[in-house]
């Protein structure tokens, strides 16, 4: 099954998104929140984004959804750190829309290209 | 007693994190307000995580970059977090370094920060202190001039990058959300790239 992580610059709102997603999407368990910094303040950690990145990791690879800014050049730089031949994607999503339908996809059992694409599909989503 | 090596990444450190209200304050006009407390927490631990007796200089700079990376937690983490690691480079196994070794650190930790930002020079970032200085550094090594005298020229061109970037608009980062409003402003990112050149040159 595909991982998902959730990198957010907040702990509560990468808690929160995947609590959210993991609502949704059942039996999935491989959604990892890896928000804020080591000591709870804000700010992204590459090193603790490339672990939850392997932790997160079955071997089916692992889609990413990140906020903004330094979550995407962290988790760009944890990616490039990573020693063991893991395939990650960052998804150009929104974190919570782009998170649910991750997870759904992942929960079928779809591989990394699909969830990806599932994921970038919630940013033309319409609300109503 | 700390190695030479130890007292130069010291008085980098130090000299951020004396800086660090200062850096703030300028990151509180364009940016997050936390480029100095972020900049004072990484470098704090890099000095706490360093082995004082540490003697190979691109082992030094990898571990100096690993921390930035965990410790800073804004954007200016990953760029120098890569930076100092694309540094470490050149200088592996080393235990000192000439100009020209250094003048190549130099020109890998910019490629790093360019591939990692996705930027250019006039983009208001730490480019437009860095590429001048690694310019400068280039004719300097050419005309022969000694290593005190390096830093110092590479010290005058980084500051005026720093003051060209008060001309321009910012198209990077949080500040790039202000559009015109970030012209005035000097780009923190681009004052602590002259902060560190600095701290070198002083300790020569």
């Amino acid at each position: 099954m595909v991982g998902i992580v959730i990198v957010s610059h907040s702990r509560k709102v990468a808690e929160g998104v995947r609590d959210l997603a993991l609502q949704m999407a059942g039996e999935h368990k491989a959604i990892i929140a890896c928000g804020g910094m080591e000591d709870g303040s804000i700010g992204t950690d590459t090193v603790l984004i490339m672990e939850a990145i392997k932790e997160a990791n079955d071997g089916d690879g692992v889609c990413v959804l990140c906020d903004l800014g330094s979550a995407i050049l962290s988790t760009q730089t944890a990616m490039d750190l990573l020693d063991d031949p893991i395939k990650v994607v960052i998804a150009d999503a929104p974190i919570l829309e782009g998170a649910i339908s991750c997870a759904i996809n992942a929960s079928f059992g779809a591989p990394l290209s699909d969830v990806v694409q599932a994921a970038e599909k919630a940013r033309g989503m319409s609300k109503f | 007693m700390s190695t030479r090596l130890y007292q130069c990444i010291e008085a980098i450190g130090n000299k951020i994190i004396e800086n660090k209200d200062f850096l703030t304050d300028l990151d509180r006009e364009i940016g997050d307000a936390d480029h100095g407390v972020n900049m004072a927490r990484g470098f704090s631990e890099v000095l706490t995580a360093l082995p004082q007796d540490e003697t190979d200089i691109g082992a030094a700079l990898k571990k100096v970059g690993m921390t930035l990376l965990s410790k800073v937690g804004g954007a200016s983490g990953p760029l120098y977090g890569t930076a100092y690691m694309k540094a470490a480079g050149p200088a592996a196994g080393k235990t000192e370094i000439d100009l020209t070794v250094a003048c190549e650190m130099l020109k890998e930790a910019i490629a790093g920060i360019q591939m990692r930002g996705k930027a250019v020079k006039g983009e208001k970032t730490m480019l437009d202190a860095l590429i001048p200085a690694y310019e400068t550094m280039v004719s300097c090594i050419e005309s022969g001039d000694d290593a005190k005298t390096t830093l110092e020229k590479m010290c005058e061109t980084a500051s005026m990058g720093v003051e060209y970037t008060k001309t321009i608009q910012a198209t990077k980062g949080r500040a790039s959300y202000l559009g015109e409003r970030s012209i005035g402003h000097q780009d923190p990112g681009a004052t602590s790239s002259l902060i560190t050149l600095e701290a070198i040159r002083d300790f020569l």
